[in-house]
């Protein structure tokens, strides 16, 4: 079964190349990005989470949603377990699959099938796993020749087939996704809808950050809404992008 | 916050939990080794893509800067060649790897941060992915070695087994550089630039181009220089002699000393490299 418990995460990030002189020593108010801060030793603090609780159960879909900056990602990344939290306690069950910016982490010299080797061996699966798997993902991707090219001659929606057929294809219990799968085509777009929704189904859980209110409202049942690393609500996906709505045209 | 960030995280890091933390990372990373003995034979492979050679430029490469080099200081030094040209050889493609463990160690973690921060994979995948394709690298050039012994006739005998601990222990201690610079450079960005200087000079200070007898006495020059350790380890038993105990000693306290600092600071710091990159 698969769950995710968040009690009072904090997250700060140092940031050591900006000039910190420029940064104002208080905290700088604002409703874009997470909160700045000065540390005694000049190095700029930035707060990506601030004090987060959140439980998330089996067969949750939620949207995250918030500004630019507001801390979704790096809330998906914590259950990745990518970052650990300098603050707080994180219990995640279940085996996590993160779907984020897919042209990180793919080798571009390589071939499709090389790479849909290298992204299954990394996300825990063995050769033997991955061999058994590779002709079901080459079918998903449907890119068929082009696999034995390397993945550079792709264009971005072939990229983000290839990894998401591999990063669904593993089953897992928790899928992770950074503003959906936007770069696919529209057929591509349904077919990967129709995966999701037989993962969630099987009781999986699925967290997706997007700015995408259409996305959110069809793919997510409940949503987060993120301001300046805080939770500021959690609800029904369409009373929480009424209350982003309003929020920011204050 | 406090004042004083890592000192603070020195402080509150070293619990026995993240002692635990950090040596299953790297015990868990070891065992990821389809993973990164994949990615090690990939970066060799997609450095000499669509060269019809590939990597035998290696081979090739070194042999003929061993080649002109041994030539030139064999004249220079006034040495006999059948003897100076193996020696040559061996401590060249020896300090080779050493080197490029400590240079491409610095930039372990620089290099995967795409990784990093995509996937959660144990961390310590990307210094054995270091380590595994610079012994590819090793295993393409000590050929050269071979064809250079076998040329001028000189058989080192049963004793050359004895080069294979010895290069596992080599690696071994590539792994802690590995871990430790890895970790160190990704903080603080002028470390692989002070690393590769040092490493720059001790290839001038190591004996490799010269023999330890030329030097007039023993010298702390090389006694305290653990690279001189680390190449003796492996060359001696390729020139057909068993390392001294003394070499063996040194070796043994470099890895218990190297492993100690690596695994202190890779308990204190190891879960903060994934903001650092």
């Amino acid at each position: 079964m698969a769950s995710i418990d968040l009690r009072n995460v904090s997250v700060a990030f140092p940031i050591y190349d900006a000039s910190s002189r420029s940064l104002k020593k208080s905290l700088l108010p604002g409703t874009t990005g997470g909160r700045i801060g000065v540390g005694a030793d000049h190095v700029s603090i930035v707060k990506a989470l601030d004090d987060v609780t959140l439980s998330l159960r089996h067969g949750d879909r939620v949207g995250l949603v918030g500004h630019n900056g507001a801390g979704k990602t790096t809330l998906l990344r914590v259950l990745a377990g990518i970052y650990e939290p300098g603050a707080g306690a994180v219990e995640v069950q279940g085996h996590v699959a993160p779907l984020f910016d897919i042209a990180l982490g793919m080798d571009p010299e390589a071939t499709g099938y090389d790479n849909i080797f290298l992204r299954g061996l990394f996300l825990g699966l063995t050769r033997k796993q991955v061999r058994a798997r590779v002709d079901e993902i080459a079918e998903f991707t449907e890119l068929g020749d082009f696999l034995n090219l390397p993945i550079r001659t792709y264009s971005a929606g072939m990229r983000m087939r290839l990894a998401f057929a591999v990063s669904t294809s593993i089953e897992p219990d928790i899928l992770l996704l950074d503003e959906g799968i936007g770069a696919g085509d529209a057929a591509f777009l349904e077919k990967a809808n129709r995966r999701l929704a037989e993962f969630t189904d099987k009781a999986g859980i699925i967290v997706l950050a997007s700015h995408s209110e259409g996305l959110i409202k069809t793919m997510c049942k409940s949503a987060v809404l993120f301001e300046r690393g805080q939770v500021i609500a959690v609800g029904q996906t369409s009373h929480i992008l009424e209350v982003y709505r309003d929020r920011s045209h204050k | 916050m406090s004042s004083f960030p890592l000192a603070a995280q020195l402080r509150a890091g070293l619990t026995a939990h993240s002692f635990l933390r950090a040596v299953s990372d790297i015990w868990s990373g070891w065992q990821r080794y389809t993973l990164w003995g994949t990615m090690g034979f990939q970066d060799i492979r997609q450095r000499y893509r669509r060269s019809v050679i590939g990597p035998f430029w290696l081979t090739i490469s070194m042999g003929i800067m061993v080649g002109a080099l041994g030539f030139l200081y064999g004249t220079i030094f006034k040495q006999e060649m059948h003897d100076y040209l193996p020696y040559l050889c061996a401590g060249f493609v020896i300090w080779g790897l050493i080197s490029n463990l400590v240079l491409e160690g610095t930039g372990a973690f620089i290099v995967g941060e795409g990784l990093i921060k995509q996937l959660a994979a144990p961390l310590s995948v990307h210094v054995y992915r270091v380590a595994w394709s610079n012994l590819i690298i090793f295993f393409h050039n000590i050929w050269i070695f071979f064809i250079v012994a076998l040329w001028y006739g000189k058989n080192p005998g049963w004793v050359v087994l004895l080069s294979i601990p010895a290069l596992v222990v080599v690696v071994i201690n590539g792994v802690w550089m590995g871990l430790l610079f890895g970790l160190l450079s990704a903080r603080f960005r002028d470390i692989p630039q002070i690393v590769a200087s040092v490493v720059q000079v001790m290839f001038f200070v190591t004996p490799i181009i010269w023999r330890p007898d030329m030097l007039p006495g023993r010298a702390f020059i090389l006694d305290l220089n653990p690279f001189y350790y680390l190449v003796q380890l492996i060359r001696a038993p390729l020139l057909g002699h068993v390392p001294d105990a003394r070499i063996w000693f040194g070796v043994l306290l470099i890895t218990v000393a190297g492993w100690g600092v690596a695994l202190l600071f890779y308990t204190v710091y190891r879960w903060r490299l994934a903001y650092w990159v």
